[in-house]
């Protein structure tokens, strides 16, 4: 049972990996804690079930990471996905703090493996998780219970109590009831608002509809809206977030990586008027497939095609829908629902545009388009060799950066720049202080397992005095 | 998208598997669990065959189940140690021999005890076609040949004999059947590397180290019980069949009957083995009955049950009677043990006896295949 007598040292709303790596981390510095996680236990970890790696800084080869991956390289990649947008002190901290956060994961029953088929590229930037982000949530709900921390299953946070800058009490809805719980600082770690349709309807109108949410359903955003209410300084804003381009007959919700289509470099993306809009082979697909979401919301009815012909089929991860098949483009465009005299001129377009040269998909090869727009930049190979295959596309929501600002206690700001006293904020819903937009494959949980640990370390501090 | 609540037809088994292969292929984020997950991916599409090969390949550890973001209640319900463990279900029947004799499958706990009552019934009447009731339960001294007093070497030896052979027969028919159905040259079988470390694979069940901390047995914390009793029992089976073994030379090379001395080497051999497969079966019910029921196809119980009392009984009933052989008793104790052994050796191919044949099968296929370049799959 919820006990509302006591008054914890801290309070974790949230019940991801920066929920946990905050609660773990109070802990161990002997805080009393409780846990609230607005998720049923299946389905507790936020999209944390759905990660697979962290990015981490490393100055030599260690166990499953080859060579060394530096804190300016790091810097770099981070510049180039958000073209500035970030915050450089955070950053940096962040960066430099992978290279000392995976000790603490393992000693929490976190364990790693070499990288996974398919994702050599990452071997050298990215530690990956055996099983996957669920086994890593589950060593953390598995250490937390072992060190005492009190964990409560869908159980909703409601209302906030914030008075003169500090935190006094959360009303939770929990078994039916509305409790009001106490504690001397709080840590809020409970994800963006990808899952609130309505709230992504009023940033995106009516384009929204259209959007495929690929993490949780219980990220709605509910306790960001309290802290705007009580006026959080937010950053980012509410279009941006983490949105790969995704197949578009996945679910609503909880798709999760299988979703993903890694075809577009090796063949061409239409909309629904047939029409490319996009260079496809502008960079490596793993350095591209962040932008891709954006791009196909941008387009009619918020659709794509990426269409490939028998050349590429095998040359990528096998996605988990089978590929719409035809042994003609004209069938393809039929069972597409596209206009067939279009699809057909665009792509005898593209093809005649092909100057092409030695493919080699492992490499900024130099295959290109020649006076084409929207060119193909690298990869380009006329699309002439039936069966052709197609993959529809969505846009694919992960998490959104919309949140409140921080300082490096990871301490939430007020409008006024003051910092709160007790509140600290970790994970998705302070990820737009790093990541204003664009995405770097594995920093969620980077930005997650680092401030959600430094916000553990702080909330202890303040209630230790 | 997929269920995996109830029992299904074959193809909507396959059917099934299929889908669930496809997004395990599309994820892989379980691939440092257990050999199934690089064996999966080095396929975009799965046949028939290749859903048999990897669910043989499947040891059941249960790891990839608490990592798997799409297990239920998630709406594609994926469970694949559930899943798998009805294909290696569908395995055993498809490629037993006599075909029909595959039907024996679907309700195995009841056939493996029909037959267990059938075979004592069959060694009490054959034990009376030579012997008076005073014979049978009368005590005989420890001396060479008075296991033949109840019943006549020849009967034993060639009853025995002859069933051994027709098991042999049929589990090399699972087997030359099953091992072409996965697209395999009979000869590469013999591959010395691949077979030697699809052997040595199996010898130290390198697929239940899930990753490295064990299988979720008894409970979802990993451990190495079940690992640590399948020792117990594969090691104490490999023990009492050494035992046998021995035995059948000292009597036909060096003309020394049973019952052995307590330190000859057969008594020394058995009664260790078959202490260690006490432990070992009883360890096993023990952590399958304690195990999450999710990892299980329900319907099987009968007969991993059946298979393991079957050994049990047959440790007891060979540890009792070198306790009472000098007893009033040794004749019942005789009947019952010969009983339970002609009874496993009766349901070995028709029983759990054959998920060693067909995951062994599995295991060379996957170290010979692991040489083999991966085709059309580009590296990155």
């Amino acid at each position: 049972m919820l006990d509302t007598s006591k008054t914890y040292d801290l309070l974790v709303i949230g019940g991801g990996n920066a929920a946990l790596c905050a609660a773990l981390t109070a802990r161990e510095a002997g805080c009393s804690v409780l846990l609230l996680e607005g998720a049923p236990i299946d389905f507790r970890g936020g999209n944390t079930r759905h990660t697979r790696n962290l990015r981490c800084m490393h100055e030599g080869p260690q166990d499953i990471l080859t060579d060394a991956y530096p804190e300016e390289e790091y810097w770099q990649d981070l510049l180039k996905v958000t073209g500035g947008l970030t915050t450089e002190h955070l950053a940096r901290m962040l960066i430099s703090d992978t290279s000392r956060c995976r000790p603490w994961m393992m000693k929490h029953g976190v364990r790693f493996q070499p990288p996974l088929g398919g994702t050599l590229h990452l071997s050298r930037t990215n530690a990956f998780f055996l099983g996957g982000g669920k086994a890593l949530m589950n060593a953390y709900y598995d250490s937390a219970e072992r060190l005492g921390i009190d964990i409560h299953y869908e159980a909703e946070v409601v209302d906030l109590e914030i008075e003169g800058g500090a935190f006094k009490s959360a009303t939770v809805a929990y078994q039916g009831a509305q409790h009001k719980v106490r504690a001397k600082a709080v840590v809020i770690a409970c994800g963006g608002f990808e899952s609130n349709l309505e709230w992504l309807r009023e940033a995106w109108g009516p384009p929204a509809d259209n959007f495929l949410v690929r993490g949780t359903p219980y990220n709605r955003g509910t306790v960001l809206k309290m802290l705007i209410a009580h006026g959080a300084k937010t950053i980012s804003d509410a279009t941006q977030g983490h949105c790969v381009a995704i197949d578009a007959r996945s679910p609503k919700y909880d798709g999760g990586i299988i979703t993903r289509v890694d075809a577009v470099s090796l063949g061409i993306v239409v909309n629904k008027e047939s029409k490319r809009f996009y260079d496809e082979g502008e960079d490596f697909w793993p350095k591209r497939y962040a932008i891709w979401g954006r791009l196909v919301a941008g387009q009619p009815d918020q659709i794509g095609y990426s269409i490939i012909d028998s050349k590429a089929m095998g040359k990528f991860m096998p996605p988990v829908y089978p590929p719409i098949r035809a042994s003609s483009l004209r069938e393809l465009a039929e069972k597409l629902e596209l206009s067939p005299e279009s699809l057909e001129i665009t792509i005898a377009q593209f093809n005649a545009a092909v100057r092409e040269g030695t493919f080699d998909h492992t490499i900024q090869d130099d295959c290109v388009t020649e006076g084409l727009v929207p060119p193909k930049t690298h990869w380009a190979r006329k699309i002439d060799t039936p069966p052709y295959f197609a993959y529809p596309l969505r846009p694919g929501i992960t998490f959104t950066y919309l949140g409140v600002t921080v300082d490096d206690k990871s301490r939430m700001l007020f409008q006024d720049e003051q910092p709160a006293k007790n509140i600290f904020a970790a994970g998705e819903i302070m990820a737009g202080n790093v990541l204003g937009k664009g995405y770097l494959a594995g920093i969620g949980m980077s930005i997650g397992t680092t401030f959600g640990r430094i916000a553990g370390a702080e909330a202890a501090r303040y209630v230790n005095g | 998208m997929s269920t995996v609540e109830t029992p299904m037809k074959i193809d909507e088994l396959i059917e099934e598997a299929q889908k669930v292969l496809r997004i395990c292929n599309a994820c892989r984020y379980c691939e440092g669990y257990c050999a199934v997950f690089p064996a999966l991916a080095r396929r975009l599409e799965f046949n028939e065959s290749d859903v048999h090969y990897l669910g043989n390949l499947c040891h059941n550890c249960g790891s990839c189940f608490y990592a798997c973001q799409f297990a239920p209640p998630h709406e594609f319900q994926l469970n694949f140690p559930r899943l798998m463990a009805r294909v290696r279900g569908q395995t055993y029947q498809r490629y037993a021999w006599p075909g029909f004799l595959g039907a024996l499958y679907e309700k195995n706990g009841l056939a493996v005890s029909l037959i267990t009552a059938g075979s004592l019934g069959l060694v009490i009447f054959l034990m009376s076609l030579f012997l008076n009731a005073e014979q049978m339960f009368s005590a005989y001294s420890d001396s060479q040949g008075a296991f033949y007093a109840v019943i006549p070497h020849n009967v034993m030896a060639y009853s025995f004999g002859g069933v051994a052979l027709f098991v042999a027969f049929a589990l090399f028919m699972g087997f030359i059947r099953f091992w072409p159905s996965m697209g395999e040259d009979l000869a590469d079988f013999a591959s010395p590397g691949p077979l030697s470390e699809g052997i040595g694979d199996a010898l130290v069940l390198k697929n239940l180290d899930g990753g490295g901390e064990g299988c979720t047995y008894p409970t979802k914390q990993k451990s190495f019980a079940r690992k640590t009793f399948h020792h117990f029992t594969f090691y104490g089976f490999m023990l009492c069949f050494a035992s046998t073994s021995v035995a059948t030379y000292y009597h036909y090379m060096l003309n020394f009957k049973a019952p052995y001395p307590i330190l000859s080497l057969p008594v020394l051999l058995g009664v260790t083995g078959g202490i260690a497969l006490l432990i070992g079966t009883a360890g096993l019910i023990w952590v399958k009955h304690q195990r999450d029921p999710n990892l299980a196809a329900p319907e099987q119980t009968g007969m991993d049950v059946g298979f393991l009392a079957l050994l049990f009984l047959i440790s007891l009933t060979g540890l009792l009677l070198l306790c009472y052989r000098e007893t009033a008793m040794m004749g019942s104790l005789l009947a019952f043990h010969l009983g339970v052994v002609l009874a496993l050796f009766l349901t070995m191919p028709y029983g759990k006896f054959v998920h060693g044949l067909y995951r062994g099968a599995a295991l060379v296929r996957f170290h010979l295949e692991r040489r083999r370049p991966v085709p059309g799959v580009a590296p990155e």
